[in-house]
């Protein structure tokens, strides 16, 4: 099996640099959730600052992508 | 924040009215039928993966000083030009009770404007310009960005690499090749598309305009807010910690560049990555795959705008206040 390491830069990339922001996002859900669960009330107020908690963090990957294409395309 | 909920409830929450209308009988043959004319057509004319190019393809060159006009240039004229017609259209006759497209536009102005008060209070009608038409802006390209026609219509070149067939068909006279899924062989020459629009975020030009701008009229807020004592927060010489005071300035200086590059390449990033996404879900699986991305899309296309514009927002609040020691996070 032969494989290009260009290839195997750009999935490493992508791969590792998903690792951080997915721990992110899976703290912030289940701290929204938690805090849903007390409060149901303030549903609302809390979905909207989880989606752009979820959206800082996921910019992180998003980074990690941006490199990962630069690997792969440029 | 109650924009982002109605809009996060029309992308995730639609699924009650479609269960109640799938639970049929004739619903779920429909659907399967459906289902089985469409797989049946990606087995027969499969989807060409488009060559992923991160710069923007050049569609027509101006002879002098070497500016070429290209695809995302081009993708963000006919923004501006969609927002400068339609603002034209909305305002030819006012009416003190609106109704119709004035009241739509009416409504969504003062969700935007409430929102932008509740953050900066009584300095919001200052912000409000610059900060709406940032996110007016990019809501329309980024959602102009996945409409059919980009990415798929354009002018036919030499692939550098790969590349695919292609079949001439002459429709009313024009010369119109059709680009094949299949691959072509070792030396023959391939062909790809350099579509004639392509979403405007999708150039990194186009972002780092706009965090060039947030950034620098942020300076320019912060200057109008609290005159030359603004500067004191890059350059402190004379607080009372002393040098401890300069390293929290140079500390500033750098976070002041890094908003420009995390402003750009965010958006960038986010757009770029959508369009990618689509173009391999249609290449892997056609057809049918791609449909909940394009709902996707249409999210992350307006958490984007959103996101630029508010950060905006709270990067401006943030310079109009002093710089006290405990009002730092």
């Amino acid at each position: 099996m032969e494989i290009d390491l260009t290839t195997l830069a750009a999935g490493l990339a992508i791969g590792l640099g998903a690792l951080g922001p997915g721990i992110g996002v899976g703290l912030l859900v289940s701290g929204a959730m938690q805090a849903i669960g007390r409060n149901p009330d303030a549903t609302p107020q809390i979905q909207t600052n989880m989606i752009l908690g979820i959206v800082f963090a996921e910019a992180i990957a998003i980074y990690a992508l941006v490199v990962a294409l630069i690997i792969k395309f440029v | 924040m109650e924009v982002m909920q109605d809009v996060m409830d029309d992308v995730m929450g639609g699924e009650e009215g479609c269960m109640s209308g799938c639970i049929t009988r004739t619903g779920c043959l429909f659907i399967i039928i459906l289902i089985a004319v469409l797989a049946f057509l990606a087995t027969k004319f499969p989807v060409a993966l488009p060559e992923i190019a991160l710069p923007a393809e050049p569609i027509l060159t101006l002879p002098f000083a070497g500016f070429s006009v290209t695809n995302t240039l081009l993708a963000t004229w006919l923004t501006m030009l969609i927002l400068i017609v339609g603002s034209f259209a909305v305002t030819r006759n006012l009416k003190l009770v609106p109704s119709g497209l004035q009241n739509l536009v009416e409504w969504g102005l003062e969700v935007l404007l409430d929102l932008v008060e509740s953050v900066s209070g009584r300095r919001g009608r200052q912000f409000f310009p610059l900060v709406a038409t940032i996110f007016i802006f990019l809501l329309v390209s980024n959602w102009m960005g996945i409409l059919p026609g980009f990415a798929s219509v354009g002018l036919i070149h030499e692939a550098h690499q790969g590349g695919y067939q292609v079949q001439q068909v002459s429709i009313l006279g024009l010369d119109i090749g059709l680009l094949q899924a299949e691959e072509v062989g070792e030396h023959e020459t391939g062909w790809t598309v350099f579509s004639f629009l392509r979403s405007a975020a999708t150039d990194l030009n186009t972002p780092i305009a706009l965090a060039l701008i947030s950034v620098f009229m942020t300076q320019v807020v912060g200057v109008q807010a609290q005159g030359v004592r603004y500067f004191t927060k890059f350059v402190n010489l004379r607080g009372p910690m002393g040098p401890i005071g300069m390293i929290v300035g140079l500390l500033e200086t750098i976070s002041e560049f890094a908003k420009i590059v995390s402003f750009s390449f965010r958006l960038f990033g986010n757009v770029f990555a959508g369009e990618v996404l689509l173009a391999v879900m249609a290449f892997i699986v056609p057809y049918l795959v791609s449909i909940p991305f394009l709902g996707l899309e249409i999210f992350v296309g307006f958490m984007q705008a959103f996101v630029f514009a508010f950060l905006t927002l709270i990067f401006m609040h943030m310079a109009t206040m002093g710089h006290e020691p405990e009002g730092e996070e």
